[in-house]
């Protein structure tokens, strides 16, 4: 274990701006430790010749004087859902077989010409379906935290890999994708930060489409100020994305130390379920008196809908799935299985190139369509979905930010909750309302429960106030001050 | 509503997705409680509500008429399972 | 006049609408940069978006949704404000996406009309139901290998209008007239070439059949007609199917046709396993259309003269019979012609042509000659500037009418100048009194005995002595000044 691969990205920063590292030692650092940890099955592809041609073109610029920003020479890790140029691209899906894009996705370019290293793809759960990364092609992912139990545990999903990456110190920071709670739920197993922006603030060309409404990548780090300078990076209007928000991109952390001294922390009642483990309702309750210990205010909210956002939820993304995902047929790119007919050759591929979960949504998406279903459940969705964003409306009439756990419990065994989908689905009860609204949340490690697995607390802030959403997070993560680290990494 | 053994076939077809018949019953089941689950939406009152469809309030972005992609046929044609020439092809179509 | 079909159950009358797809005229696709232009080589005019690989997103070409707005005014119809693209799912080797996007619930255009004038100076009005926008698919080439297909994706995602009539066209004949008037304003509105050997229009026709004042029976889709005739021929062979059916005590079911050219009769589609479910749900990747009242005004305000505006103003303007005007501004390059001729003031004239005597030989000369070798009005030798000219050197009386015929015959092979022919030709007219009087005394000395019976009161001999000196001057001498000389001479 390095000391390089210890530093935060602003750390690193300051160390490749005084010239005290370069960018291709910093990588190095990282390739090892990407190579060493090859039993998390963090990645699925690595690009280590790759990462360092870009390592040295970083050091290169920054000798002329000419570096790109602070993510100039940082390594980093994608998740396999974005397109990368020249690059195996397979979403965690044997449908996409030796699928290499000759296109570069606008978060992974954004991040190139930030001047990011990608140190390789990480795994995740196939076409980003799934909360415990056990749904890949490519192998489930371990989480890096082992406690007495010696279990291998999940690291949450659909980003696991990128959330090992981070957490197991593979990378300085990740990108993942948050449809439901991808980001945040990860990042609370895994005892890392985790934000999914607004929907529109980060284009989705070239990303892999899951649920095309509800996508939104986002940055995964090991703090908050990480989290603010690689969306600095990420974020922006994007032509060739019609759902891009057209907004301008603010200094996210223009307001970082700012505190949340008369700030009003909305706490909603609806948040308080049985299956919440009471650590975490403990948990929850710290934070309340964290931020009002430094000064904010907290204040019981309101959101009546939100214990229908999940079934909301699995019947829009599914629907969406179904349709996204009708172009792997076998034709153009990936697995083909052939059949006598264009039909079977279809069936044969799908079939073959999906795996359980994948299916199962398919289908689900399929039905919830059909003829005499469709007003029944996807336009009742919808409905519901404008309840549920007008709940979020009313209560931030009166607080700035709403404070919720992340997930209701810590990391479990790997193999554990398999034999249900929906035990599965249950997992991001805290994360999908703010999906289905479209509002940027956060998840920061703040504590860890009596086995010694982190856990997480979870932000929620306005359309398009990320930074304020990142100015509470940033007091939070003072407050709680969260120095645990895996045990792989200590090791 | 409950899925019949028929029903999840034509949603397999529909989707273009081949169930193994071994694995059918199960998925049925599966199939089922997900949507027994998702039922209880019918409890939200939603008269008078719009169906959001989503979450951007801003207009519809748009393009000038001009061509901007030229010739990319190799780029295009490069993953393809089975080409010939210039064209993918597939298993023969009877119309 | 009502068109019916004897039956032996009495008269059946026909019931026909149409679904027309009309090829936006366009450079780039509905949703992607790539060129549309025709008889590309195979997937050479394909992008990413195109070709449905991951990631790629669709961004709306602005000049399409100007047409459609061009378009529905030209068909009287409301203009949508709102519009929504939605996705049509379904599985086809030439739909790279598995979905097309169109639009469903909310067109871009609603109800309308137009004007047909029939045969016999009848008019009648056939009501539009709606105009919306979709994506065309990709063409599959099955005559190449004897097991697979080839696919092409040059069409795929060109921008396609679909004009749906109601059910108001009650004969073949209607239908073809509704399908000239149609592509006619679409040529004049310059929204789609009107093409139909080139596929930029095709046809969907509804036919069904019932006894006067019945309530419609059942209909019988015909798709993907490709030419006027075959338009005309499907829907009278269909309706005789469907009379014979119901007549022999069966029952037409509603079903997809298609129409055989070979055998001249309709066939059923081969039998689908399962009904199509279409899925229809709006495009998460596009947000819906509004448009800005003042934008569609300034669309409306730049629209040119239509079909029946320019009729009525050729009736006005000019006092053409409403049958003239109709030959006229049924296709938009001929009114054009017609008004270069009348507009075309040559400089040593000054004096207007005759709309009359211009409408004449432009439609019966050389749209007669146009038609006898099968070309079309753009392809005339003859320009419009060129025509003027030899009407003016018969109205100036260099020429005389039937010189005039054969100097128009020459212009129409060659191309040339009708002056530069009858200077080379000495065709110009003989006006000199004194040398007419001299043909005239020389040709009355040679025929004695027809000068008597000229002055027995015959007068029907003063014709053939006309006759006898335009042959002897071929034709070259002014008509009326020989005659007039004949009287003064046998008087
Ligand atoms: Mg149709
Ligand atoms: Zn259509």
């Amino acid at each position: 274990m390095s000391e390089l691969t210890r530093l935060s990205i602003s750390e690193a920063a300051c160390h490749l701006e005084s010239k005290n590292i370069s960018s291709e030692e910093l990588t190095i650092a990282h390739i090892e430790e990407m190579e060493r940890c090859r039993d998390l099955n963090a990645f699925i592809t690595e690009t280590p010749e790759l990462a360092l041609q870009r390592a040295k073109k970083s050091d290169a610029r920054r000798s002329k004087g000419e570096n790109v920003g602070a993510m100039d020479g940082i390594p980093i890790a994608i998740k396999d859902l974005f397109c990368t140029d020249g690059v195996l691209t397979t979403a965690g899906s044997h449908i996409l077989d030796g699928f290499k894009p000759n296109y570069e996705s606008t978060i992974s370019q954004n991040l190139r010409d930030a001047g990011a290293v990608m140190l390789g793809k990480t795994n995740l759960d196939e076409f980003a379906m799934g909360s415990a990364n056990v749904t890949s092609y490519y192998g489930p992912v371990k989480n890096p935290w082992v406690v007495n139990d010696l279990k291998d545990r999940v690291p949450g999903g659909s980003s696991g890999g990128s959330a090992v990456s981070v957490a197991a110190r593979l990378s300085l920071g990740a990108v993942g994708t948050d449809t439901g709670g991808s980001i945040r739920q990860p990042a609370s197993f895994c005892g890392i930060v985790g934000l999914k922006p607004t929907y529109g603030r980060c284009s989705r060309w070239g990303t892999v489409a899951f649920a095309s409404s509800l996508d939104q990548a986002g940055p995964m780090t090991r703090s908050v100020e990480d989290a603010a300078i690689m969306l600095q990076a990420m974020a922006g209007y994007d032509p060739k994305d019609s759902t891009s928000a057209r907004v301008e991109t603010p200094k996210f952390n223009a307001e970082l130390v700012s505190g949340v001294k008369g700030m009003m922390i909305g706490i909603p009642e609806e948040y308080t379920l049985d299956s919440t483990s009471e650590e975490i309702r403990k948990l929850w309750e710290q934070g309340c008196q964290w931020l009002e210990s430094a000064g904010a205010s907290c204040k019981r909210v309101s959101l009546p809908h939100t214990e229908f956002a999940l079934p909301c939820y699995y019947i829009i993304a599914p629907a969406e799935a179904s349709s996204n995902l009708a172009r792997y047929d076998g034709v153009r790119y990936g697995l083909r299985v052939d059949g006598d007919s264009l039909d079977e050759m279809y069936e044969n591929t799908r079939g073959e190139g999906f795996g359980a979960e994948v299916r199962r949504r398919i289908m689900i998406g399929t039905y919830v369509l059909s003829a005499g279903y469709y007003d029944a459940y996807y336009v009742k969705a919808q409905k519901v979905r404008a309840l549920i964003a007008k709940d979020f409306e009313a209560a931030f009439a009166d607080v700035d930010v709403i404070l919720t756990p992340t997930a209701p419990t810590a990391a479990f065994p790997i193999g554990d909750r398999m034999g249900d989908p929906i035990t599965m689905y249950l997992n991001d009860v805290f994360t999908v309302p703010a999906s289905v609204a479209g509002l940027p949340a956060i998840s920061i490690p703040a504590g860890l429960d009596s086995l010694g697995l982190p856990l997480g607390l979870h932000l929620i802030g306005r359309a398009f106030d990320e930074v304020t959403l990142l100015r509470t997070a940033k007091a939070l993560e003072n407050l709680a001050d969260f120095n645990a680290s895996p045990s792989k990494v200590d090791s | 509503m409950s899925l019949s053994h028929d029903d999840v076939e034509k949603i397999a077809h529909l989707a273009r997705i081949k169930i193994d018949d071994a694995e059918l019953e199960t998925l049925r089941t599966e199939l089922n409680n997900i949507i027994g689950w998702v039922e209880q939406l019918s409890k939200v009152d939603t008269d008078g509500i719009e169906p959001m469809t989503s979450v951007v309030g801003t207009n519809l972005g748009h393009r000038n008429d001009s061509v901007s992609e030229v010739n990319l046929s190799d780029k295009i044609l490069a993953n393809a399972p089975d080409r010939v020439g210039d064209f993918y092809a597939v298993p023969k179509v009877v119309e | 006049m009502s068109y019916l079909i004897n039956g032996k159950t009495g008269n059946w009358e026909v019931v026909v609408g149409l679904e027309v797809h009309a090829q936006v005229v366009s450079n780039t696709k509905l949703f992607s940069g790539a060129s549309t232009e025709f008889g590309a080589k195979p997937n050479h005019q394909v992008s990413l978006i195109d070709a449905a690989m991951p990631g790629m997103l669709p961004v709306i070409n602005k000049y399409c949704v100007e047409q459609a707005i061009k378009t529905g005014v030209g068909l009287n119809a409301t203009i949508n404000l709102y519009s929504v693209f939605e996705r049509k799912n379904y599985f086809y080797a030439d739909l790279p996406q598995g979905y097309q996007i169109s639009q469903y619930k909310h067109p871009i255009v609603g109800e309308g009309k137009i004007e047909l004038d029939l045969e016999d100076g009848v008019t009648r009005e056939i009501g539009i139901e709606r105009l919306h926008m979709e994506q065309d698919a990709g063409k599959s080439i099955h005559d190449h290998d004897p097991k697979r297909s080839f696919i092409d994706l040059n069409r795929s995602g060109v921008c396609l209008m679909e004009i749906v009539s109601k059910p108001d066209i009650r004969s073949p004949e209607e239908a073809g007239a509704f399908l000239r008037k149609l592509r006619a304003i679409l040529r004049y509105l310059g929204t789609c070439d009107g093409n139909m050997e080139e596929g930029s229009m095709r046809a969907d026709v509804n036919v069904s059949v019932r006894h006067p004042g019945e309530n419609l029976r059942t209909r019988v889709e015909v798709k993907n007609v490709n030419s006027m005739r075959f338009v005309m021929q499907a829907i009278e062979v269909e309706a005789e199917r469907q009379v014979s059916v119901w007549e022999s005590g069966g029952e037409v079911i509603q079903e997809t046709r298609l129409f055989d050219v070979n055998k001249g009769k309709t066939r059923a589609m081969r039998k689908k396993e399962f009904a199509h479910d279409y899925r229809y749900f709006p495009d998460p990747d596009l947000l819906p259309l509004k448009l800005e009242i003042e934008y569609v005004n300034s669309i409306t305000s730049t629209l040119p003269e239509l079909p029946d505006e320019k009729k009525a103003r050729f009736v006005k303007e000019h006092g053409l019979s409403s049958y003239d005007a109709n030959v006229l501004v049924s296709d938009k390059q001929k009114a054009e012609y017609f008004e270069s001729v009348m507009q075309y003031t040559p400089k040593q004239n000054q004096r207007d042509r005759d709309p009359k005597v211009v409408v004449n030989w432009v439609t019966t000369n050389l749209f007669g000659a146009l038609n006898a070798v099968g070309k079309d009005i753009s392809e005339s030798k003859i320009s419009a500037e060129q025509l003027g000219d030899l009407l003016d050197l018969v109205s100036d009386d260099l020429i005389s009418g039937r010189i005039a015929k054969d100097v128009f015959d020459i212009m129409f092979e060659t191309g040339r100048d009708a002056s530069d022919i009858v200077k080379e030709k000495g065709l110009t007219q003989i006006t000199d009194i004194g040398k007419i009087e001299a043909i005239v005394d020389k040709v009355l000395l040679e025929n004695p005995d027809q000068v008597n019976q000229v002055r027995g009161g015959n007068n029907k001999a003063i014709g053939w002595f006309v006759g006898q000196i335009m042959q002897a001057t071929d034709g070259k001498a002014n008509p009326q000044l020989v005659n007039k000389v004949l009287r003064e001479k046998l008087n």
